[in-house]
């Protein structure tokens, strides 16, 4: 027999022949939230912070701008731009000048990178939470992981209350990263260090 | 597809000719195997823990680590007003998913294998190992790099590397710390929380080829060594190994939860992917997510939600590994499963929120327990995975005082599963234990009025003993010292109720 056939075989005969009704789910817990948008932006805004992420908030017209003060907050102002990488899908109106796109080259290339610029999928509120999910705007993986900056360009559509919402607005079949806050560690005495492997300065810009 | 080749069982630990591979439970459904993995320790929990008890270094470090992370969680779980509501709903998917765990694994199989990964079967550590380790030879690379783990843990997967001649690196910072410092994990979430700073530098000065001599004790400047270390590991892997804390049956998506970045490193890079997971960790639907990514980290580090969470269905051209395996084990599982009142144990989602909260494994720390999985979750997990013949002192570990189950996240009853297993081992015994003994005797002594006013009568001679004090010496004479070595025994009274009773009634009732 093979191993999967006896380790189906066993599931089935430790749950009987005559097996117990599936027990009822009951979902009473909060699905939905209906703060206003604007109190939703501020909640997201202060857990953000609270995670020592940075967010600057612009209007529509002033996004490129913006980004570019993200990066010289996170790089330091003379930043040369080709050291830059912006996701392929993002929007043109939101690229500073002179930025660098990330393309098929392998992955590890990009660890040469000072920062990288990323679309979100989705951002909770109460979480603090950025989702990327590998389309075009957002990036594959590794753009977001190693350069040790990293500048994501939130919409306020795109800012849901909780974790159920976002799930819905989520396909299951992409490839997902949820960010909340820099890469961190509690390892030693339970001592949060901000910046381990993952990029070690978020900033967020925040369109609205 | 699935492959398990039949001659997978040759490789093992020699056992003598017709000796059981493992225990069974009474349906016949084996325990994981001796000789491979850590889920046994080498002695009984009391001798461990006494050798712990001694070490104040330890206590400190411990009695630190677990205040500070129990306040943490206590705060972010006040923030959530449906925090009740979320626990009952865990609890009951779990419920759900195991009531039809053959089905969801079917499912899973199905999905993962459309979107391109490769599932395998393990019925146990054993073979679970082989199977790693031929993925990771097929690949022609001799080195891995690892995401903290508890299946791979609990399997001895490392050693089983090892000795194939493949060197796996664990990229989780305490991990790290445990591996360069030839040590044990201790905890589920924090394996280093027995170690402080100083400790860590030292080993991290011992150990780590190109450390800058100037290395202080400061977390920082520790991480940041870890950081630099682990860096050029990251770039130059071929094969990662992770473990899963959900995998989605009806989308085959896999989850990992973590902090430091390493996780994603491991499941980003590498051309090849090999993630292993117990049987039990699998959720129905996608939407079931909503609640255990509000359950976990609130419970687990006592964040809102944790730094990194990855998901990934199959094999994404362009995005990540393009050659995954997922390898589901049982290892002990299925007898978990087929005891209607253990099987909760399997609802674990490995938070250790039990742990922090818990009197004993605050003072004893992990290693006590002798498992990977220590504390109150690790007392009932273990002597079920192994049979509880392999683990009878561990469901005694504890005061049975509840307060893992009011903190735990699926609302486990810890405490009714330590009695369950204390009924079942006392039951196994063929032989009188002193214990049933003593028992016997007081049942006698006490349905007889006559033989109970003798003995009361015989226990006001500790009196003489006590000199006076409250408390009788620690140091009696066996059997009475198995009670005093580690309790107060207070000093009998000078008469019993009944006596007084008699004499200042005369005798009336």
């Amino acid at each position: 027999m093979s191993a999967r056939e006896e380790v189906l075989g066993r599931v089935r005969t430790a749950l009987g022949e005559t097996r117990a009704p599936v027990p009822e789910v009951v979902r009473d817990y909060r699905t939905t939230d209906d703060r206003p948008a604007a109190e939703l932006l501020d909640v997201l805004v202060d857990r953000l912070e609270d995670y020592k992420a940075s967010v600057l908030r612009c209007g529509p017209d002033d996004v490129a701008a913006t980004v570019t003060a993200a990066l010289d907050a996170g790089l330091g102002t003379g930043w040369a731009p080709g050291s830059v990488v912006a996701a392929p899908g993002l929007p043109a109106a939101w690229r500073p000048e002179g930025l660098d796109t990330d393309d098929d080259r392998p992955p590890v290339q990009l660890a040469e990178r000072a920062a990288s610029v990323t679309a979100v999928a989705v951002a909770i509120a109460e979480t603090g939470t950025l989702v990327l999910d590998g389309t075009p705007p957002c990036g594959r993986r590794a753009l977001s992981l190693l350069p040790d900056c990293l500048v994501c360009v939130v919409t306020a559509e795109q800012v849901v209350g909780s974790v159920p919402e976002s799930l819905g607005r989520l396909d299951p079949l992409r490839p997902l990263t949820m960010i909340s806050g820099p890469s961190a560690t509690s390892d030693i005495e339970l001592q949060r260090v901000e910046g381990v492997h993952g990029p070690r300065t978020l900033v967020v810009v925040l369109v609205a | 597809m699935t492959t398990t080749p039949q001659d997978l069982r040759t490789d093992q630990t020699p056992l003598a000719p017709g000796a059981p591979r493992s225990g069974t439970t009474f349906l016949g459904l084996p325990t994981a195997p001796r000789g491979v993995g850590h889920l046994r320790g080498d002695r009984p929990f009391p001798d461990a823990a006494r050798d712990a008890l001694r070490d104040g270094q330890l206590r400190a470090n411990l009695g630190h680590a677990t205040q500070t992370i129990r306040g943490k969680r206590a705060k972010v779980v006040a923030e959530l007003p449906d925090w009740q509501q979320l626990r009952a709903a865990g609890s009951a998917l779990k419920a759900a998913t195991m009531a039809r765990l053959d089905e969801h694994l079917e499912e899973l199989e199905r999905q993962v294998t459309a979107r391109g990964g490769t599932v395998h079967w393990a019925r146990d550590a054993a073979e679970a190992n082989r199977i790693v380790t031929d993925l990771v030879r097929a690949t022609g690379t001799d080195e891995v790099v690892k995401v903290k783990s508890m299946a791979t843990q609990e399997i001895g997967l490392n050693e089983a590397l090892e000795a194939a001649g493949i060197a796996a690196h664990e990229t989780d910072l305490a991990e790290l710390i445990v591996q360069l410092g030839d040590d044990k994990p201790s905890h589920i979430l924090v394996p280093a929380i027995h170690k402080n700073r100083a400790e860590i530098r030292e080993i991290f000065l011992r150990t780590m080829p190109r450390v800058d001599a100037d290395l202080t004790d400061e977390p920082r400047r520790l991480a940041m060594a870890a950081r630099s270390h682990l860096r050029e590991r990251f770039l130059r892997a071929r094969v990662a190994i992770s473990g899963a804390n959900f995998a989605v049956a009806e989308t085959g998506t896999l989850a990992v939860v973590e902090s430091e970045g390493n996780g994603r490193m491991c499941l980003t890079l590498p051309e090849t992917l090999i993630t292993v997971m117990g049987i039990e960790k699998l959720v129905p639907t996608w939407r079931d997510l909503e609640v255990f990514l509000q359950l976990l980290p609130r419970s687990s580090t006592g964040e809102r939600m944790n730094p990194y969470t990855s998901m990934w269905a199959g094999v994404t051209p362009g995005d990540g590994p393009q050659d995954f395996h997922l390898v589901l084990v049982d290892n002990g599982r299925t007898a978990v499963l087929a005891d209607e009142v253990g099987r909760q144990a399997l609802h674990c989602i490995r938070c250790s929120a039990c742990l922090n909260v818990c009197p004993v494994y605050e003072r004893t720390g992990g290693h006590a327990y002798g498992s990977v999985y220590p504390g109150p979750i690790g007392a009932v997990l273990s002597p079920q995975l192994t049979g509880v013949e392999d683990n009878a002192s561990l469901p005694y570990a504890s005061s049975l005082c509840g307060a893992c189950y009011d903190v735990c996240p699926v609302a486990i009853d810890i405490p009714s599963i330590l009695v369950h297993l204390r009924a079942e081992h006392v039951e196994a015994q063929e032989k009188p234990t002193a214990e049933s003994v003593a028992f016997k005797a007081l049942g006698r002594a006490m349905s007889n009025p006559r033989l109970w006013r003798l003995a009361q009568r015989a226990a006001g001679l500790g009196r003489l003993v006590a000199r006076g004090r409250p408390t009788m010496p620690a140091a009696l004479p066996f059997p009475a010292s198995a009670w005093t070595r580690s309790r107060d025994l207070p000093t009998p009274p000078a008469e019993s109720f009944t006596a007084q009773w008699a004499r200042e009634h005369g005798g009336r009732s």
